[in-house]
């Protein structure tokens, strides 16, 4: 298909802009100014909604395919939370009017807050990072902060072999050295963990329910390991979606958490983002969070810039306003009942898929899951297939595959997180179709070699693509 | 076969050594592993690497294997071909497919490296550590 | 009352917990210690129906001033440019807002295609060789810049040029705080950055030099002065740029920029009460391998046929892991989706006149301002659509008076800096008519006459 430069013809236009003032001359001095045009399409409106338009027809969404990306939690985005989200009143708005003429905004982050505080047992919530990974960095300043107001400088940031691959990063970019423990049987090695902690460890990293989808059963245990150490505990909020309404990080000893809205909180994942990573805090951690922090004072909502001890800003203005409006309106949707049954629905879809996949696939850890479970694809190495063979075959039976080769710590690691917003029916047919790709690989190795073999494109090649990039369109003369 | 005339490295570097000049590069193990080269990553001319310390990487499409410096001493020289025609790494890794050649300052160094038969049974044994 | 989304009936639950092997829900979380059970329901107000909840939150929105009844002349980092009908009709497809990251290249050519399209139109708009798939926003856009230049230089010293924006500023601090280096402000001097004391301080320590284009004030600076400067001092030259000021102003690339960064939100999306935003990052080729973000490239599938794909992925965190350039994961691939429609929208000549209109009115409205003798330009250098004004009346009088006026508070900048108490940026954009700016003119001659 041809880019959309390559559709230009000289003199087409689309926009259309209103007169300009007679009477403005623009009197900037030559040196300023470009001297050479800008090479944007020219194309007329048509060609553009017809560009874009079959675009979106070589791509996929949650609302036309099964999603089941194990640590991305691909639930159904509520339409209700796009349509409020587009209301003028919360679009057009800017960031800098009157605090008085913006109350409306400043309140919902106020209440998005204490549904946060509620369901995580944290006591404090700053809205302001974009994303996980953001919230990671943010959340590892305030940890900074902490120590650094006790006169300490611990230099280490501890994370299970499991961990995602921001958690180690953000405590790299944090200016933390960074070390692993191992993972036994699923859950962290509490001998490994131990050998490991000491006073110069900053903060504990992890996970819970952890990337296998496990529950760490000895999460009081570890917290109280970390702290006797002085460090704190973290966790990546990636998998709340296992234990709304039925255990809270704030209980079993976390200090600083980070969510994720486009996550656990419907918001859509827009082929990558605008995402949004909320990070809570126990209240001895207050005076670190990033301004502003959003207060209320008789019915009035304000911006307070006001903290000392503040890490400052971590991106410009208060926060992703638009994605937490819609995780938001998701929250109260759902309500006291609804967010306890959201985590029940989701660990049922997602045991069930389990028990009936592991008479096909090896299931390296068979105790009860949470939101998620990792299968193994080694067996089948000796038809030289691999996990990204099978998740490529199933693109041709219309599905996105699940999560591959993550967590490192298991062999052709092929995660699947259903997410509750699966009916039964269309878990009963992806292992319908798991099973008989088992078979395909089987019987026929060199077609799922091949696969995929119905879409757009087949196969890439990425070696190409790396050794010599190629990042731009250039026309050629 | 590894070459008798080099010394290896636990994690599969090589060095070729004549008078106080090395040469380092990756062994025939490590090309297969790595695969599609897709890029490496080599120090300064006038860098001076460590012994034990990384001194650049190989990248396949979806890894990074760290090179760690079998001995110490100042970069004299560079591969730069290699980057525009990776093949040679895979094609020769002891000849064309060089990557930094180097001043010792501690020969005595490359007495805790392995000889070619160790090197060979240490690959057997699986390679790594 | 129904909850919703949950497509479970009772006879789903019964013969999914059977083939579990539990008799009932709890069971299934049997793993999780008693101790640490939240009991009871979590204090949540009760569950909504989509129309309570529409009539609620549809209050509370027009309890905000917004933009469409009011008019807005603010701007400092968030820009009311006019954004077309098919950016949102096309962003509404769910093939594209509910996708995820196009980690499977196959079946996600669609949205690649626009990251690739987006690349080339950054690099268009700033003339510079490699463009990434975006960034959070301008600021973190800069402050991992400066992190890319640090580390490839092995020097300390970060120098800022005067005006740059003061929210940058405060993300930058945050970002290199733990970090071994040191970050200096080169003062302003009527509007942009003194040259005499950046020729001093720019040296054999210096990482890089930082400055915006035009600065936070809408001044211009002499780019072609601190360039010269910042590379004979052998430093990385990291500019922060209007990209809807690139139809008119001359693009970095041009003056050797070595990085460019910016807030690129005006490009097709919504203010948004400041989020989300869209940075973005481009560079010179060399610095390709160190880039943070994601970033697609072109190649061919095995049937030879051109196809776009994630790659130098080596760069990222889920590979590199603590030796990442950077943690970023997620980043504004939507909003950058919005951009590349604006700008196929706006095209060759519509980019140049959206520029050219802002320059011009913002003039107009400079002049007709100031004819008013409490109002002066409080700098006298050239500017593009966003310049200060200096108040004889109180910021704070002013800003009370301007909404009941029909118009918006205006930026008051004594808020960032304290030495301009009653300055105050105004921001036009091609948006606003000849009548707004009369009639801001007007409300702001009335002001003395409000009690």
């Amino acid at each position: 298909m041809e880019l959309i430069f390559e559709k230009t013809r000289e003199g087409r236009k689309a926009y259309t802009l209103p007169e300009n003032i007679k009477g403005g001359a623009v009197d900037i001095p030559d040196k300023f100014l470009r001297r050479n045009l800008t090479n944007l399409p020219e194309v007329s409106e048509l060609q553009l909604v017809r560009h874009y338009t079959a675009l979106s027809k070589r791509n996929i969404g949650v609302d036309s395919n099964f999603y089941p990306l194990g640590s991305c939690t691909m639930k159904y985005n509520p339409k209700i939370n796009e349509d409020i989200a587009a209301l003028p009143g919360f679009t057009k708005i800017h960031p800098f009017q009157n605090e008085e003429d913006i109350q409306g905004a400043l309140k919902i982050m106020y209440e998005f807050e204490g549904l946060l505080k509620e369901l995580s047992g944290m006591e404090e919530v700053a809205l302001q990072p974009a994303a996980g990974a953001h919230g990671e960095l943010t959340g590892l300043f305030i940890a900074q902060a902490y120590h650094r107001s006790k006169g300490r400088k611990p230099g280490k940031v501890i994370v299970p072999d499991t961990s995602h691959g921001t958690n180690p990063s953000s405590a790299h970019l944090a200016g933390y050295h960074v070390v692993t423990v191992r993972s036994k049987d699923g859950n962290i090695d509490l001998d490994d963990l131990k050998a490991h902690l000491n006073e110069d460890t900053a903060v504990l990293m992890l996970t819970n329910p952890n990337t296998l989808g496990l529950f760490e059963k000895d999460i009081e245990t570890i917290s109280k390991l970390a702290h006797a150490a002085g460090a704190l505990l973290y966790m990546d909020g990636a998998n709340f979606n296992a234990i709304m309404g039925i255990t809270r990080p704030g209980d079993f000893g976390v200090d600083i958490m980070h969510f994720n809205l486009h996550k656990t909180f419907a918001a859509p994942h827009g082929g990558g983002g605008p995402g949004s990573g909320p990070v809570g805090v126990k209240a001895f951690l207050k005076d670190f969070l990033p301004v502003p922090v959003v207060r209320k004072n008789d019915g009035q909502y304000s911006l307070d810039y006001n903290l000392p001890l503040t890490i400052g800003k971590v991106k410009a203005f208060y926060g992703n306003f638009n994605v937490i409006l819609k995780s938001y309106v998701y929250l109260r949707m759902l309500g006291k009942e609804g967010v306890r049954k959201v985590s029940e629905m989701a660990v049922l879809n997602a045991n069930y898929m389990k028990e009936l996949l592991k008479k096909h696939y090896n299931l390296p850890y068979p105790s009860v899951c949470k939101h998620e479970f990792v299968l193994s694809l080694n067996t089948f190495k000796e038809n030289g297939i691999g996990a990204l063979d099978i998740a490529k075959r199933l693109l041709d039976y219309g599905y996105h595959p699940p999560t591959i080769y993550f967590p490192l710590i298991v062999e052709e690691a092929f995660m699947i997180e259903p997410t509750e917003t699966e009916d039964k029916e269309t878990l009963d047919a992806f292992i319908e179709v798991l099973i008989k790709i088992k078979e395909e690989a089987e019987q026929d190795p060199q077609l799922i070699k091949e696969a995929p073999l119905n879409t757009v494109v087949k196969r890439l090649d990425e070696v190409t693509a790396a050794r010599n990039p190629v990042l731009k369109y250039e026309k050629k003369r | 076969m590894f070459p008798a005339e080099l010394k290896y490295t636990k994690s599969h570097e090589y060095v070729k050594t004549e008078g106080n000049n090395a040469t380092l590069g990756v062994s025939q193990f490590a090309v297969e592993q790595v695969k599609d080269i897709v890029f490496i990553e080599l120090p300064r001319v006038g860098q001076e690497l460590k012994a034990g310390a990384p001194f650049g990487s190989l990248e396949s499409v979806k890894a990074v294997f760290e090179l760690v410096s079998p001995v110490s001493g100042k970069v004299t020289a560079v591969n730069e071909k290699i980057n525009t025609s990776p093949e040679m790494i895979s094609k020769s890794p002891y000849g064309e497919g060089w990557m930094v050649k180097l001043e010792m300052s501690s020969p005595g160094e490359l007495n805790g490296l392995m000889n070619n038969l160790d090197y060979q049974k240490y690959t057997e044994d699986g390679g790594s550590h | 009352m129904h909850i919703p989304y949950l497509p479970h009936t009772d006879d789903d639950i019964r013969q999914m917990l059977e083939v579990v092997g539990v008799s009932s829900l709890a069971g299934l979380f049997s793993d999780i210690p008693a101790a640490i059970r939240y009991k009871g329901p979590v204090k949540l107000p009760r569950g909504s129906s989509e129309a309570e909840i529409r009539k609620e939150l549809t209050l509370l929105a027009l309890q905000n001033k917004n933009t469409d009844s009011y008019i807005n002349f603010l701007g400092g980092g968030s820009y009311d440019h006019y954004i077309p009908a098919v950016v949102r009709e096309l962003v509404r497809r769910s093939e594209f807002y509910t996708s995820y990251t196009p980690y499977q290249a196959e079946i996600s050519q669609g949205i690649l295609q626009i990251f690739f399209e987006y690349q080339t139109m950054i690099c268009e708009l700033t003339r510079m060789d490699v463009s990434n798939a975006s960034m959070y926003d301008g600021a973190t856009a800069l402050a991992e810049a400066v992190l890319l230049a640090v580390n490839t230089r092995g020097r300390k010293k970060v120098l800022i040029c005067g005006a740059l924006d003061p929210q940058n500023i405060q993300v930058l601090n945050t970002y290199t705080r733990n970090l071994d280096v040191s970050i200096e402000n080169v003062p302003f001097l009527d509007g942009t950055v003194d040259l005499s004391i950046l020729k001093e301080k720019c040296g054999e320590d210096t990482a890089c030099v930082l400055v915006q284009q035009p600065n936070f004030f809408g001044c211009l600076e002499d780019m072609q002065e601190i360039e010269k400067l910042t590379h004979a001092a052998g430093a990385v030259f990291v500019v922060s740029v209007d990209p809807l000021s690139l139809g008119l102003l001359m693009p970095p690339g041009d003056y050797n920029a070595d990085i460019v960064v910016g807030e690129g939100q005006g490009l097709g999306n919504e203010l948004n009460f400041g989020g989300p935003l869209l940075g973005f990052f481009a560079a010179k080729k060399e610095l390709v391998r160190r880039m943070p973000g994601r970033i697609i490239g072109e190649t061919v599938d095995k049937a030879g046929r051109r196809a776009f794909t994630l790659t130098l992925q080596t760069r990222e965190q889920h590979i590199r892991r603590e030796k990442a350039t950077s943690n970023i994961c997620s980043n504004e691939a939507l909003c950058a989706v919005m951009a590349t429609i604006y700008l196929a929208w706006l095209g060759k000549e519509g980019i140049r006149e959206v520029s050219s209109q802002c320059a011009s009115k913002a003039r107009f409205a400079a002049g007709l301002i100031t004819k008013n003798p409490d109002f002066r330009l409080k700098f006298s250098s050239p500017f593009f659509k966003e310049f200060v004004i200096e108040s004889r009346i109180s910021a704070e009088k002013i800003n009370k008076a301007l909404p009941a006026g029909g118009i918006l508070n205006l930026l008051d900048l004594g808020r960032f800096y304290p030495g301009l108490k009653n300055c105050l940026l105004v921001c036009v954009t091609e948006k606003r008519t000849k009548e707004e700016i009369e009639q801001l003119a007007e409300v702001l001659g009335k002001v003395p006459k409000w009690n």
